[in-house]
């Protein structure tokens, strides 16, 4: 057992696409929330597979798509400052902020690093003790607890040179806020099967008790995002609407205990700005005050204060983040925003609902 | 970017295990799953394992899949 190519097994996937056929009766719009999924979706081509009237639409779970042109041009700033250097996950440094990006301001001479974890930014602070290193917290749940170990690592090595601009995200909150929305219509979501790894399947039973809607937790190969599929469509038909793990190789009802208790210790619940969601309450992070020290947005108070507002762009990111907008659909996809020259971070993001469409059709 | 990889753990020292898949190993720390031993598939996402994945209920979805296709032919 390898957990990867057991799960892409030709005949099966074949087999469980016929299965669909015969369960979708009514046609039904299923929202794959995570960004993983979309890429997955559309790399295995998997819409290919689906019964007729079963559409598939990518929903806010694109950690780099959400992240809000504020929380970004506020980031820049700080790359400005003598002696600070801007760390960074990779997926992040080609998205537009209102004046440069992180590759842009780059090539003008600030010190960007692209780091794989977190922990690779507390490693670097420690053997360049001259400089500040930021690091550019992006994520949801899946990522957090990485963040809060990290602080919690230079918080014992009693580093002074190392903080973090959280722009974590939560993702029960915002699901909350979109389908209390009446603009968006779904049958059924495919819930994000890594952030469910950290918070457990039950954080999401809300969805079904509150909005009878169907969900599934799902992994991400081909026969893991069919069977999510499925485990939603047979909900649809007989009515009983609830939350199914159809990833429990990877996923437990229950949260992991210790990535709780390590983002109890690090982190407090506030609101946060999602770009295309405006601000919603308890849906992001903010650093305790123990662990103040390592809070960029403290540290760093009196530059961010100064940022100015955002320039509004033409992209509509924040319609196809809401599930509204299919992004062939904007009048910029193809013609002026393409993944070489993005106009918006949906087509930065290799998970990016624009970058999948574009590259997968 | 929730994107973790699958890999077997081959060595732990402390909290951090050693772990490789085709070939290309890494770090990352168990922080979160400290009952992972060596042998373990964990998933690892951002240099940390966030879950130890079992066996046992990875054969057993695969194996009811087998039996619906079976049941078919």
């Amino acid at each position: 057992m390898r957990y990867s190519e057991e799960f892409r097994d030709r005949a099966l996937v074949q087999e469980l696409s016929r299965q669909l056929g015969n369960l979708a009766p009514a046609p039904a719009t299923i929202m794959e929330v995570c960004g993983t999924h979309t890429m997955s979706v559309a790399r295995f081509g998997l819409k290919m597979l689906l019964p007729p009237g079963v559409r598939l639409i990518s929903g806010p779970g694109c950690p780099v798509c959400v992240t809000s042109q504020q929380d970004l041009d506020s980031f820049l700033t700080l790359g400005e400052h003598p002696g600070v250097v801007l760390t960074t996950f990779g997926d992040m440094v080609r998205v537009p902020g209102s004046r440069n990006s992180l590759d842009r301001q780059r090539a003008a001479g600030t010190d960007v690093r692209i780091v794989y974890s977190p922990f690779d930014a507390v490693d670097l602070a420690q053997k360049e003790p001259g400089k500040h290193f930021v690091f550019f917290g992006v994520g949801f749940e899946t990522t957090m607890p990485a963040t809060a170990l990290a602080i919690q690592t230079a918080a014992a090595a009693k580093l002074k040179n190392f903080s973090v601009f959280s722009v974590h995200k939560t993702m029960p909150a915002a699901l909350n806020t979109l389908l209390s929305s009446s603009e968006l219509q779904v049958s059924g979501l495919l819930l994000p099967g890594h952030v469910s790894a950290i918070v457990g399947a039950a954080s999401y039973d809300f969805i079904p008790q509150k909005f009878n809607i169907p969900g599934a937790v799902t992994g991400f190969e081909p026969l893991d995002i069919l069977l999510g599929i499925e485990a939603i469509l047979i909900q649809l038909r007989n009515g009983h609407i609830h939350v199914a793990n159809t990833y429990k190789r990877a996923v437990s009802a229950t949260a992991n205990p210790k990535a709780q208790r390590v983002l109890q210790e690090v982190f407090n619940s506030s609101d946060a700005e999602w770009r295309g969601l405006g601000v919603i309450p308890e849906s992001g992070v903010s650093i305790q005050p123990g662990y103040a020290d390592f809070d960029a947005r403290l540290r760093f108070a009196e530059i961010l204060k100064n940022v100015p507002p955002p320039q509004k762009t033409p992209c509509r990111c924040g319609e196809i983040l809401r599930g509204i907008l299919p992004p062939p659909d904007c009048p910029l996809f193809g013609t002026t925003c393409t993944p070489s020259q993005p106009f918006g971070p949906c087509m930065v993001s290799s998970e990016g609902a624009c970058a999948a469409a574009y590259r997968f059709g | 970017m929730c994107l973790a990889i699958p890999m077997k753990i081959i060595n732990i020292e402390g909290t951090i295990a050693t772990a490789e898949v085709d070939g290309v190993t890494r770090q990352a720390r168990l922080d979160l799953i400290p009952e992972a031993g060596i042998g373990d598939f964990v998933l690892i996402h951002a240099g940390l394992a966030i879950s130890r994945l079992d066996p046992e209920d990875a054969a057993a979805t695969l194996a009811l899949l087998r039996e619906m296709a079976d049941a078919i032919q």
